[in-house]
């Protein structure tokens, strides 16, 4: 067990310190537009990423860089598309609101809110469709539940018994307004029995409930009994983007949270009481130190984001005209049974 | 079935025309090609014929009228139709002008900048018709000062730049006096400038009245519409003068064996009644002389020059109110007889405006005799796109110094007008060297 | 070649591209079970089954996005919308998931998807049903939009459409969908390529740029011009993203004078766009403003004389052709 937390611990520290650095550069002017932190939600991310196999699919809001990470995307393609740069995961023209990583099926980051949790319900209907085992998780947070697109997507995604599980991130402020002043109640999962949908809601500081309550909601899914809606209570340490001055919450209020419920100290403290020697944690930290000081470096150094790459994906190629018929255009082989992670998801 | 029948359009160039004269009257039988009536064009008067048999059964316009082609003329039909609806159309439907008057051009009230407030600055209003009130200059009788933008369509803006034309001479036709591309057939084709392009000549047909006592102050100006013949000559001279760089280059001739190889001649023609004049031999000898210094029969045709392989030779023919420039084609093959002979004809035929619009149409070179008025030398102007044109002086006699003695002798001076954009100096210069050479010694033409 | 209404032909381009590529679907209310609203979609739920021909509850923006997420890992989807009116609930889905994925994504997802419907005025169905939606959604790059005007283009141009590997508007005139005209056998396989205008007549003094409802009128208009000696080239653009401007511009080479007719609102749009490219490119072969017919700029009434006025009618594409011949 102290194993695969040790795993965790380490993605999370990754996360977080990937964007202590980044909202370092943000203030440096090396990064533009918006930045929007997932500092202290962390355990989120990497559980649900524990949670599922590597030919599953997530999609996630612009609060990002966390499951681009999780899925796979390199810290360095993370830290140079926040710069703009070609080498990004997005070649630089996504920025920090849209990471896409189709190697890792991350379906992206995307900013407007409630927008993309139909389209995780479509990434679902191509899995049902295509007859495959693969599931898809759609991340949100509580101030898109209010908003039609996640009225239609989840009711879509019932009435077809699509595999989804639409993971409510409730960190209990839709930007600066609370909680209390955005939903007519304050558990997002009563919404689930007007779709006759399971639901599931926790708190999410500790990465190992995430990975467990998430497993369960995860094989539903796969077993074809349809989406399951959960809402996962976690918290931001930093403001919505980074020019939030966070006047809408206490300094005492957070100062409480980050005591009590850091989900980075919370695994780090876990680990040391199972015996796990801080040398081994100062080594995994220093390790990170090094990666994200390497990605900072490759980002700086990366050549910038190209015209020509802007101009050649507006559209995609024409097909040959008259169209040559291939079979399936699908960027993606449909694996139906995939081996390799069996183990770490389903029962 | 009767139909309303629209002023025909006689030329390829007419904009309007003036309806000269009902041959026919209402009534009359017409089988086809029937003269129907006579309309004077930009070039001439032209005859209109009857495409179908039938009845004039009513003339919507009186004579003297202008008109657009296919504004309303008359109805034709067969004998006791009733044609009072086509009456009630025609007069609602065509700008015929309600008050009749002599050549009131039926636009002229509706475009008619003349009576807007920007008259006094001089609003772009080149030849707007008739003289339906006092514009500025038509009391003065010159055109009015140009100044302002010229509207113009893009097309037409580009067709000018390519073809020479200065739009400021061109009336438009389109909204607010635009300047479209109809408006430029004329001037495109460069057929209205051979009318206009000889040298200018005081052949005013305006009648003083008044005028012998001697004093018209008090008079007002005999107010007399342009005609369609002024309006090209205006229009075209102007545009020559303001756009092609004129040089002028003088040289005077011993005419003496000219007029010796004359007498010559007309005696050898005496019992064929045929006479040939002063004139038709310069014609010859212009011809040969252009033959022998080809560079001098060419046209500036803005992208390219033309080095015209005929010798066509236009005429200035002064004729009653204004001038006509007959061409005689390959002048350089044909003998003083035959030259003078068709010179004769075409300038008889032009005085009657009974020209056809391709007889004056494709010189390559022109010539203005006003020797006969006693004048001894001028400047003409050229007819574009020719690239020049020579101004024949009268034969004076004068002193010279032949062998070192003074003698009576006969002289004649001659000035070539270039476009020196095809012609430079030295080439014109070479051409009347030529020219005299030839001139001096006639017997050479027949070489 | 056999006669079709321009709604069988649509209908035989999806049938025919669902055969070849099982990847293919079509979703959208009442196409399935209830046949298609329009009946654009008759046969297909037996055809295909209900796998494949999906019926969905009015959620445009929910089935919108579905379809997008479908597109992006790998299927091609056919939306149809029931009218292209209530495609203003899923622009979102149309303009921000799937214009713009391609892109954001550095070319990673693409978007093969057909949104389709039926588009403009039907006739007395008042303002918020009468929307000629070409306007909105020609101004954003990312998207392809087509509007065939007859029943062999609506064919060639679905199949492009369904074939392509990029997110297509597929404007369908609703008052077109009865029209007949010829098109090819099945097996003929014809597929019209994107940015290919048509020139539907040829002609010497006017240049007339159509495409959609208006297209017939403006035939019927250059028919009687005929007579009276005036000569129009008609040219149905077919494609307004990308729109074949070079064909327009050869032709107004031409004729020196070019009017536009269509019938999304005068503010803007596709129309405004061609008199713009036309006005640059051959600004030196203008003899005559470019001028267009478009419906009056007001939402559209119901009663029957005054959807008339509004509608742009063969009687203002006459003028508006005299008026750019100088002849009015």
């Amino acid at each position: 067990m102290s194993e695969e937390l040790l795993a965790h611990y380490r993605q999370m520290q990754l996360i977080r310190r990937v964007e202590e650095e980044a909202a370092r550069a943000y203030l440096a002017g090396k990064i533009g537009g918006f930045l929007h932190l997932y500092i202290g939600q962390e355990a989120v991310a990497v559980g649900s990423e524990s949670a599922i196999r590597k030919t599953d699919w997530m999609i996630q809001t612009y609060r990002d860089h966390g499951h681009a990470l999780v899925r796979g995307t390199s810290a360095r393609a993370i830290m140079a598309e926040l710069f703009g740069k070609d080498t990004g995961v997005s070649r630089g023209l996504g920025g920090s609101m849209h990471m896409f990583d189709a190697e890792h099926r991350f379906l992206g980051g995307h900013g407007i809110v409630g927008g993309h949790i139909a389209l995780g319900s479509g990434a679902a209907f191509r899995c049902k469709y295509l007859k495959t085992e693969e599931v898809v998780l759609c991340f949100f947070g509580d101030g898109a539940t209010p908003i039609g697109g996640f009225h239609e997507g989840l009711t879509l995604a019932a009435i077809w018994k699509l595999p989804i599980v639409f993971v409510c991130e409730n960190n209990h402020y839709s930007m600066g307004t609370p909680m209390e002043r955005t939903n007519p109640t304050s558990d997002v999962t009563l919404k689930g029995a007007g779709y006759g949908m399971a639901t599931d809601r926790f708190e999410g500081h500790d990465v190992e409930v995430v990975v467990e309550r998430m497993k369960a909601a995860v094989a539903r899914a796969r077993r074809g009994e349809g989406p399951t809606l959960v809402e996962i209570l976690t918290y931001r340490f930093r403001g919505h983007s980074m020019s939030d001055p966070g006047k809408y919450r206490t300094a005492d209020e957070v100062e409480e949270m980050k005591r009590t419920r850091d989900p980075v100290k919370i695994a780090r403290e876990r680990l040391l009481a199972r015996g796990v020697a801080e040398e081994a944690l100062a080594t995994i930290d220093a390790a990170i130190e090094a990666e994200v000081a390497d990605a900072v470096a490759f980002a700086e150094s990366a050549p910038p984001a190209t015209a020509e790459q802007m101009r050649q994906t507006v559209l995609a190629p024409s097909v040959a005209y008259p169209p040559r018929f291939d079979g399936a255009h699908a960027p993606f082989t449909v694996d139906a049974a995939p081996q390799a992670d069996a183990q770490q998801g389903g029962r | 079935m009767a139909k309303i029948v629209g002023l025909p359009k006689l030329s390829p160039t007419m904009e309007e025309g003036t309806l000269a004269k009902w041959v026919k009257k209402e009534g009359d039988a017409l089988a086809v090609d029937d003269l129907v009536a006579e309309v004077e064009t930009d070039k001439a008067t032209m005859e209109w014929r009857a495409l179908d048999k039938g009845v004039l059964l009513k003339i919507l316009v009186p004579e003297g009228t202008t008109l657009k082609p296919d504004q309303p003329v008359a109805i034709i039909g067969n004998a006791g139709e009733d044609i009072s609806a086509l009456v009630a159309q025609a007069s609602g439907g065509a700008s015929a002008p309600s008050d009749a008057g002599p050549a009131a051009a039926p636009e002229s009230g509706s475009r008619a900048p003349v009576s807007g407030p920007a008259s006094g600055s001089g609003s772009p209003a080149p030849v707007s018709g008739s003289g339906s009130g006092p514009g500025p200059g038509s009391a003065s009788g010159s055109p009015a000062p140009e100044s302002g933008r010229v509207a113009a369509s893009p097309l037409v803006r580009k067709l000018a730049r390519e073809n020479d034309i200065d739009l400021r001479t061109v009336t438009g036709t389109g909204p607010h006096g635009r300047i479209i591309k109809r408006d430029l057939d004329g001037a495109e084709h460069g057929t209205a400038s051979k009318a206009a392009a000889a040298a200018p000549k005081s052949s005013a047909t305006f009648a003083f009245s008044g005028g012998a006592s001697g004093s018209f102050e008090r008079l007002e100006p005999v107010r007399q519409p342009v005609s369609q013949m002024r309006k090209v000559i205006a229009r075209r001279l102007t545009e020559s003068k303001q756009t092609v760089p004129h040089f002028y280059l003088t040289i005077d001739v011993d005419a003496q064996p000219l007029l010796d190889a004359r007498a010559v001649i007309n005696t050898q023609l005496e019992e064929s009644g045929v006479k040939i004049s002063v004139n038709d031999l310069i014609v010859k000898a212009c011809a040969i002389a252009l033959r022998r210094v080809p560079e001098c029969n060419a046209s500036f045709m803005g992208t390219e020059l033309l080095f015209h392989q005929v010798v066509d030779i236009s005429v200035a023919v002064a004729v009653p109110d204004g001038l006509l420039t007959p061409v005689v084609r390959d002048a350089d093959k044909k003998g003083v007889a035959a030259i003078s002979a068709e010179i004769k004809e075409l300038a008889g035929r032009a005085k009657n405006k009974k020209l056809k619009p391709e007889e004056m149409q494709n010189g390559t070179f022109s010539i203005s005799n006003l020797g006969m008025f006693g004048i001894e030398n001028f400047s003409a102007v050229i007819n574009p796109p020719e690239g020049a044109i020579l101004a024949v002086g009268t034969v004076r006699d004068e002193p010279i110094v032949k062998d070192g003695a003074i003698v009576a002798g006969k002289r004649m001076r001659m000035t070539l007008s270039c476009d020196h954009r095809v012609v430079d100096g030295a080439v014109g210069a070479k051409y009347l060297a030529a020219l005299k050479k030839i001139l001096e010694a006639p017997i050479s033409m027949i070489v | 070649m056999r006669e079709l209404t321009y709604r069988d032909a649509l209908n035989e381009a999806i049938a025919e591209e669902m055969v070849r590529d099982p990847n293919v679907f079509l979703m959208g209310e009442e196409v399935g079970y209830y046949q298609g609203a329009y009946k654009v979609t008759r046969g297909l739920i037996e055809k295909f089954g209900p796998e494949r021909v999906i019926d969905t509850p009015i959620a445009e923006s929910g089935f919108a996005g579905v379809g997008v997420g479908a597109a992006m890992t790998g299927l091609r989807p056919i939306i149809e919308f029931m009218t292209w009116n209530f495609s203003f609930v899923a622009i979102d889905q149309i303009i921000n998931s799937a214009a713009k994925m391609l892109q954001m994504s550095a070319g990673q997802f693409k978007i093969p998807i057909v949104f389709r419907g039926p588009n403009a005025t039907a006739r007395q169905v008042g303002s918020q049903h009468s929307h000629s939606v070409d306007a909105v959604y020609a101004n954003f790059p990312g998207l392809y939009v087509v509007y065939p005007s007859t029943a062999r283009d609506a064919k060639g141009l679905l199949k492009m459409a369904i074939r392509d590997d990029n997110p297509v508007v597929f404007l369908e005139g609703e008052t077109l969908y009865g029209q007949k005209g010829e098109v090819p056998d099945a097996d003929a396989d014809e597929v019209i390529e994107f940015g290919k205008a048509r020139i539907a007549r040829e002609g010497k003094d006017v240049t007339v740029v159509t495409w959609g409802r208006p297209y017939v009128g403006v035939l019927e208009v250059a028919h009687e011009l005929e007579a009276e000696g005036i000569s129009c080239e008609v040219i149905d653009p077919r494609t307004l993203r990308p729109l074949d401007h070079g064909t327009i511009i050869e032709s107004v080479k031409k004729t020196n004078r070019c009017v536009v007719v269509h019938e999304h609102w005068p503010y803007g749009g596709p129309g405004a766009e061609i008199v713009d490219r036309v006005q640059r490119e051959a600004f030196d072969h203008l003899d005559s403003p470019v001028l267009r017919a478009t419906n009056l700029d007001v939402p559209m009434p119901y009663a029957v004389g005054l959807e008339n006025e509004v509608i742009v009618s063969k009687d203002r594409i006459k003028q508006t052709i005299l008026k750019s011949l100088y002849k009015s």
